[in-house]
């Protein structure tokens, strides 16, 4: 697909976020929240920041909520009658202003939602997104976006990718067909392209490792055996602050709840890093102590992934590593393995 | 700092003990937790504004009693775990080495737990005046702007259980909120559910809490948890005149009664 560029006027942003707006899109989008900024449904284009490098949590919440109900069920006397989720109620959501590594998350998302069944919940929540992606201005010693195979401008996922230049202007790529026809449905706002060369408005993010590298080691027997594990978890709490925050972890769990004779059953998100995740009914527990549980977060990315999803699970935005409370942080380890090993 | 490394140096040499637990510098600045298991790897331990993670919290962790005989470097609040890790038959007396920072920032070389608990008597850590001005202000509330405050404070609050993992109080093998036959408190983040856990985690740790405020700490969305935990220390301490953690001849309050206690309803 050869990608169309554009541009954006400074002035005309608002009118592209009011078109998306009376299209009755909801548009999900950095905001300020006290000293953090967090993405939210906004209704006001005013109420939008591009002022930050990180959000705490990723924006998977938008395909993968944090509660998913899945079907109810009603009982009347002896009768139990399954209702299924109306999916015509998923609405069109526009996620606006998101970071190229975030992006590419829905990608590792999609390979595992889709690898044998096809989940319908999320797949119908991915085709009513539109991404609206923002290149990176800055960053900070968390980012390794680079060390996998993606970078402050990477395209890839984005519908369209905003990068703003110097006079505050911004390069509009049409990545996806989407995008395409979002841009022709509003010639007024994406207009012809300038001469601007969009590196020139990236932050560079120094590489860590090389994950072509990395990956082999990581699936070698002598890795997965490697005291490295033992020595590097100890100070790992075992909570599932990564995992939540992470904009590719996946792990759910099925519960159901009752309210009398209405119940739900629901999915809801889960961690490998907790103890109770593997725990079996016996009370055995495959992964009993820590350093399994870490080995198993930083081996679902880095070798099952690539295996069985041909992708990476990981997208170096680094949101784990800020959100630790003890300072377990991924690149660093990466890092010590593909050097080490 | 010296005193300490000398002395971490020096258990290492002599084989008293075989890991100490302290602090290392970490990433991007930040402090970690540090294993230290070499008399050489002693020059690696640090100690400042920084280090405030309660390391008690790694005495009850299975990989870490591997490592053998401990110690640990003990600012007050971990002096308090220690004491009530003790008397709650988690550690043995006198079995992990407490290499003591005092309030002032020195380093006291505690032989046995009777030491320390003479050190605490007129040495204990206080809330933080910020806490402090927070906890006022909302006890000031009336019960529906209280209710009210907690309800959106704790709503973003996404159940990924750090403050539970990082307070060494929270050593339970299974959890209340991992008990599902019947299901007590709801697994997965919800507006009334967070409240039940956080509520829950609160009395469990009434008459119990060391004032670390890891649990707040370590919420990777900020939320101040810690304040639900602090108030509860503040409740016991003006009905019962205790503070957790100061000794390991008495239990905490919460886990046992007095016959001359003035409410009528225990007698």
């Amino acid at each position: 697909m050869s990608m169309e560029i554009k541009s954006i006027q400074k002035d005309s942003l608002d009118k592209l976020f009011n078109s998306l707006k009376s299209r009755g899109n909801l548009i999900y989008a950095p905001v300020k929240v006290k000293n953090e900024v967090q993405f939210d449904f906004v209704e006001k284009f005013e109420q939008i920041t591009d002022d930050f490098i990180q959000t705490t949590q990723s924006v998977k919440n938008s395909v993968f909520p944090k509660i998913e109900t899945l079907f109810k069920f009603v009982k009347t006397g002896k009768e139990v009658k399954m209702l299924d989720m109306d999916m015509s109620l998923i609405p069109e959501i526009v996620i606006w202003g998101i970071h190229p590594c975030d992006v590419w998350g829905f990608d590792s998302l999609r390979a595992i939602f889709t690898w044998d069944t096809h989940d319908m919940f999320f797949e119908k929540r991915m085709d009513k997104l539109t991404i609206i992606g923002m290149s990176c201005a800055k960053a900070d010693d968390y980012c390794f976006c680079t060390s996998v195979n993606l970078g402050p401008g990477s395209t890839k996922g984005s519908d369209v990718l905003l990068t703003k230049t110097g006079n505050g202007d911004y390069i509009a790529e049409l990545v996806s067909d989407k995008g395409k026809a979002l841009a022709t449905s509003m010639p007024d706002v994406f207009v012809q392209a300038v001469q601007s060369k969009k590196e020139d408005f990236l932050v560079v993010v120094e590489k860590r490792f090389d994950s072509e590298s990395l990956i082999p080691k990581m699936q070698k027997k002598e890795t997965f055996d490697s005291p490295f594990w033992v020595t590097n978890s100890l100070r790992c709490l075992g909570c599932g602050a990564c995992a939540y925050v992470c904009p590719t972890c996946a792990c759910f769990d099925i519960q159901d709840e009752g309210y009398g004779a209405r119940n739900i059953r629901f999915r809801c998100w889960d961690s490998c890093g907790l103890k109770q995740f593997t725990i079996h009914t016996s009370g055995h527990n495959p992964r009993e102590v820590q350093s399994q549980r870490w080995r198993q977060r930083l081996m679902h990315k880095f070798a099952y992934m690539p295996e069985r999803n041909k992708v990476t699970g990981c997208v170096g935005c680094g949101k784990c590593s800020r959100a630790c409370p003890v300072d377990m942080n991924i690149a660093e380890q990466l890092q010590e393995i593909d050097q080490k090993m | 700092m010296d005193s300490l490394r000398r002395k971490a140096q020096q258990l290492l040499e002599s084989k008293e003990v075989d890991c100490i637990i302290g602090y290392n510098e970490g990433s991007s600045g930040n402090v970690h937790a540090g294993f230290i298991t070499t008399p050489g790897q002693a020059e690696k331990l640090i100690f400042d504004d920084r280090c405030k993670q309660n390391l008690g919290v790694y005495l009850t962790k299975h990989e870490v009693m591997r490592l053998g005989k401990l110690a640990i470097v003990a600012p007050v609040p971990v002096m308090r775990t220690v004491l009530i890790l003790t008397y709650e038959c988690q550690i043995v007396e006198n079995s992990v080495k407490v290499l003591g920072i005092g309030l002032d920032g020195q380093f006291l070389d505690f032989n046995e737990y009777a030491d320390i608990e003479k050190y605490l008597t007129d040495h204990c850590n206080e809330h933080p005046e910020e806490d402090k001005k927070l906890i006022e202000k909302i006890s000031a509330m009336s019960v529906e702007e209280r209710w009210d405050f907690w309800h959106e404070t704790l709503k973003p609050c996404i159940k990924c259980f750090a403050c539970r993992q990082a307070c060494p109080m929270c050593y339970c093998v299974r959890c209340q909120v991992e008990c599902n036959q019947p299901q007590w408190i709801p697994v997965q983040s919800s507006e009334l559910g967070n409240m039940e856990w956080h509520f829950m985690r609160a009395m469990h740790l009434a008459g119990r809490c060391t004032g670390c405020g890891d649990c707040g700490r370590s919420c990777p969305l900020g939320i101040p948890v810690h304040l639900l935990t602090f108030k509860m220390s503040d409740v016991v301490l003006d009905n019962f005149n205790t503070k957790a953690g100061l000794t390991i001849k008495e239990p905490s309050t919460l886990s046992t009664y007095k016959a001359n206690d003035k409410e009528t309803f225990i007698r």
